[in-house]
This record gives C-alpha cells, structure tokens and sequence, in this order.
C-alpha cells in the first residue's frame, strides 16, 4: 500500500467516490436527501459506523474464517449501528425522529460492507479505520449536495430555515415537489456523476463490449 | 481468589488454544461465532439498557410538548414537566363517555391496550384504517385558574398514505368548537402529505366547528366547502390528496359513534 494516511482520507472524497465511482449506497442516498439536516446526520452516522466497523473487523482479520466472514462483519455493523441508533434517540430524540428505519438502514448500506470486504480484511487497524472515516466522508460529501439541491429546490429552505419563501408560506417559490420524492435523487447523483466524469476523465469506465461495426454489402 | 486464579489459568490457555487454530477448522469457526455473537449482543444490550431511561424521559416530553401545543400552552423556556403538570389525565370509555377510574392515568398505556383483546375491539367498519381500536383512552383536561374547563385534549389515530398519523385534536369546553390538531407521529411524504405539520395549516383547524347545531357531524378536510358552510371546511393540503382524506376519516372517525361521540355529548351537556 503506497498510499499514505492522508491520500486513504482524501481519496474517497472526489477521486474514488463511494458513490460517484463506486457506485455504492445509492438507496440510502435516495431516502435520506430530502432534507439537509437528515442528509447531515446520515452522513455523520455513517461515517462513524463505517470507520469502526472497518477498525474492529481488521483487528479481527486474522481470525475470522472465510466462511462464515460475511456473517461477521454482519454482526460488528448491526452492532454498531444499533448503537448508533440507541446513541440517537438519547440524545437527540427529534433527529432520531425523522431519521426513523435509516439508520437501521445503515446496516444494509453497500459502502460499509464494501470497505469491510474491500479494504479491512487485508488491511491494518488504524489504516481501515481512516478508510472507512474517509469513505464516509465521501458519501457524506454526496448526501450534501444533493441534500442541498433537493431541500433548496424542493422545499426552498436549507436546514430547515427558509431561503426562498414557498407559496405555501404566503410567499413566491412555486417549489418543485418532485425534488422532494426519491426518484429526483437518482437524477440528481447521475447529473452529479456526469459532472463528476468531465471533470476527471480518468474516471470514465472502459466500456465492457464495443458495438460491432459491419460493413453492408 | 487464589482458587479463582487457579480456575483462569486453564481458560485462557483454552482460548488461546482456539485462537491458534487454523483460520478456516471448524472448531475455529465455531469459536469465532459464539465468541463474537456473546460479545456483540452484551456490548448492544448494554447500549439499550443503559439508554433506556433517558430514551423514556424524551419520548415522554416529546409527548407532552405536543400536549402542550395542541392546546396552545407550549412555551419553549418554559420547563415542560411544570407547563404539563397543569393538565389533568383521564382515561375514558369510549363507548360510555364515562372515565374509567380503575385504570391509573399516570400509567395507563393506550398502544398497549389497543392491542390487548381484553381492552380494544376488531372495528369491521373502519374508515381510519386503524385495525383494533382500544376501549380505553387517555385524554387531557385543562381548567382555568377558577376550576371550569377551559379545553379538552383527545388523542386520534389513522391511516394516511405511507402510515399511521398519531395525534392529538384539543376542543374548547362546549365540546364542538375545534382548538387545533396536531399529529407527533407520521412518516407522510415530506413536503407533500407531511405539510399537515405545517403551522400555516394547522391554524386553519382553530375556530371550526365539528357539528351542527342538531349534531350532525359535518367537519370535513376537503377541496371545497361543503353546502353547510366554511365553519365545518378545513381546505385540504395541495398535492396530498390521500393524507388529507386520510385526516379527514380519521377526524371524522374519532369524533363520531365509534369515537369520542358519546363524551362530546356529555361535554356539551356541561357534565364534566
């Protein structure tokens, strides 16, 4: 592993996205972003799930037999999810409200299971967890934006303050209430993945079959 | 302890025995299993039961906030549990409209008792959706400074588009004016259906009334008014059309025969 500490952070964040080049935890993604406040505790929630799973499954590596290593990282996620959860509804109840079966939903979150399998089972402690942290972050850093896109547009406030006042306040912004429902997310992160690919080509997949061309007769 | 010292020593070479052993043998494997499963569920059950007090403690203000502003009493620096000490608990039988004082209001459990088939029936007519409606309910009274009522506090339930909408309808004394409604619990669409948490909207509750003067039930969420007048019309919310019908089954649900009927009649004839 030539990467250094601060790469494995910063990596995640735009150059090896979680969602934008892995293309992992996009239901989560969907269901979370209607709000920026949701979209920010999810991505916090997350984070910290993802780098201690991914820390206490590498300290186990060694140990845990190859047939049974799915169920175990399993049970370290569900574990710290449902303390995660537990964590939530004590100490901030209204968010935890809103929040409600997402942050059960963390467990079957792809990206958390993706770093376990992809990056802790061959890895070091300390390394897996900046890992995880880091590809947190990176979905976090998704979650936001579309987070801020939907919210703005959709209910025209950020974090619950309003910034355009909507109709339905006695004000001018006609919101756009498909914003609002989860199918706008899956536009807005393959839009955000367009973006994402013209501005570092690099990411572009090579295309799995070429369309043959046939000379006519 | 030295016997305690003497019983340790062999344990631990036995786990590390298991540790030893190849990654991929079954008793490893077993090992893991069981080991991680005991960890795990101690660790998650310390969690929950460590919590489990101050979880209870929000989940009851949460409560009584809504209590609290269903009535119009909510103040935010004010101290909830002193604002809320001011209201008086009851349960009521429904079918009566007569409190029901073998139960304790301070610890009686209304999801509890909708789900117990000694305490709640199976609704066959059931525009609420609701499944099994609890006999029993706990309501809230509100006096003024000289002992006479001032409002009543009754919580209702139903079914809207994606859930359950859990609630409270406050009425003023003479038991047909509406105060307000306001819902602590739904999982509606956001910006759709979960406008009913709107304060814009809610206001349009205060000041309607839910029947008319020879008790027909006319109170209605809907696009337009009906022939009998606004006083009985709350408009229903754009774009959510299944919400509103469903608050508006559930209103008429709990203010009618099956619900809180027998009680209003009792309020409006001045017995309570």
């Amino acid at each position: 592993m030539a990467q250094t500490k601060r790469q494995m952070l910063i990596d995640p964040l735009v150059d090896n996205n979680p969602i934008t080049l892995q293309v992992l935890g996009i239901c989560s993604a969907l269901a979370v972003t209607s709000s920026l406040q949701v979209s920010f505790v999810m991505a916090i929630a997350v984070t910290l799930v993802t780098g201690f799973s991914s820390m206490f499954i590498s300290m186990l590596r060694n140990h845990i037999p190859g047939s049974i290593r799915i169920i175990v990282q399993m049970v370290i996620i569900a574990s710290l999810v449902i303390i995660v959860d537990q964590v939530l509804k004590a100490y901030a109840y209204e968010i935890s409200k809103t929040l409600s079966v997402f942050v059960g939903l963390i467990i079957t979150n792809c990206i958390v299971m993706g770093r376990a399998e992809a990056f802790a089972m061959k890895n070091p402690p300390v390394a897996s967890f900046i890992d995880g942290v880091g590809n947190g972050l990176g979905y976090g850093l998704i979650l936001m934006l579309v987070g801020f896109i939907r919210e703005l547009f959709g209910a025209g406030s950020l974090f619950g303050i309003n910034i355009l006042q909507t109709v339905n306040n006695g004000g001018w912004y006609v919101p756009n209430g498909m914003l609002l429902l989860p199918p706008s997310a899956f536009f807005i992160i393959g839009l955000l993945i367009w973006a994402f690919r013209t501005w570092k080509p690099e990411q572009v997949e090579e295309p799995e079959y070429k369309i043959q061309v046939v000379d006519a007769h | 302890m030295p016997e305690q010292n003497g019983q340790n020593e062999p344990q631990k070479g036995l786990i590390r025995r298991f540790l030893d052993l190849p990654t991929d043998s079954v008793p490893k494997t077993l090992f893991v299993a069981v080991s991680l499963c005991l960890v795990a569920s101690m660790v998650v059950s310390a969690a929950a039961v460590s919590l489990r007090p101050i979880q209870q403690v929000n989940a009851l203000r949460d409560k009584q906030i809504n209590i609290l502003q269903v009535a119009g009493r909510y103040d935010p620096q004010a101290n909830v549990t002193e604002a809320f000490s001011v209201f008086e608990p009851h349960v009521l039988e429904l079918a009566t409209g007569e409190f029901a004082d073998q139960f304790d209001a301070a610890t009686f459990d209304d999801l509890a008792a909708a789900s117990d088939p000694e305490t709640s029936i199976a609704l066959q007519d059931d525009p609420a959706s609701i499944g099994r409606q609890s006999k029993f309910v706990t309501i809230y009274l509100l006096r003024n400074d000289d002992g006479s009522l001032d409002k009543v506090i009754l919580p209702l339930h139903g079914y809207g588009l994606w859930s359950t909408l859990y609630g409270f309808i406050s009425l003023e004394a003479n038991g047909n004016d509406i105060y307000g409604l306001q819902f602590y619990q739904h999982a509606e669409t956001p910006g759709l259906g979960a406008e009913v948490d709107n304060p814009r909207w809610k206001a349009l509750w205060q000041g309607k009334k839910l029947a008319d003067d020879s008790g027909n039930l006319l109170i209605t969420v809907a696009k337009t008014a009906p022939p009998q007048g606004e006083e009985y019309h709350v408009d229903a919310l754009a774009g959510a059309t299944l919400t509103s019908v469903g608050v508006d089954n559930l209103v008429r649900f709990w203010m009618g025969e099956a619900g809180y009927a027998p009680f209003l009649a009792k309020l409006q004839a001045g017995e309570i």
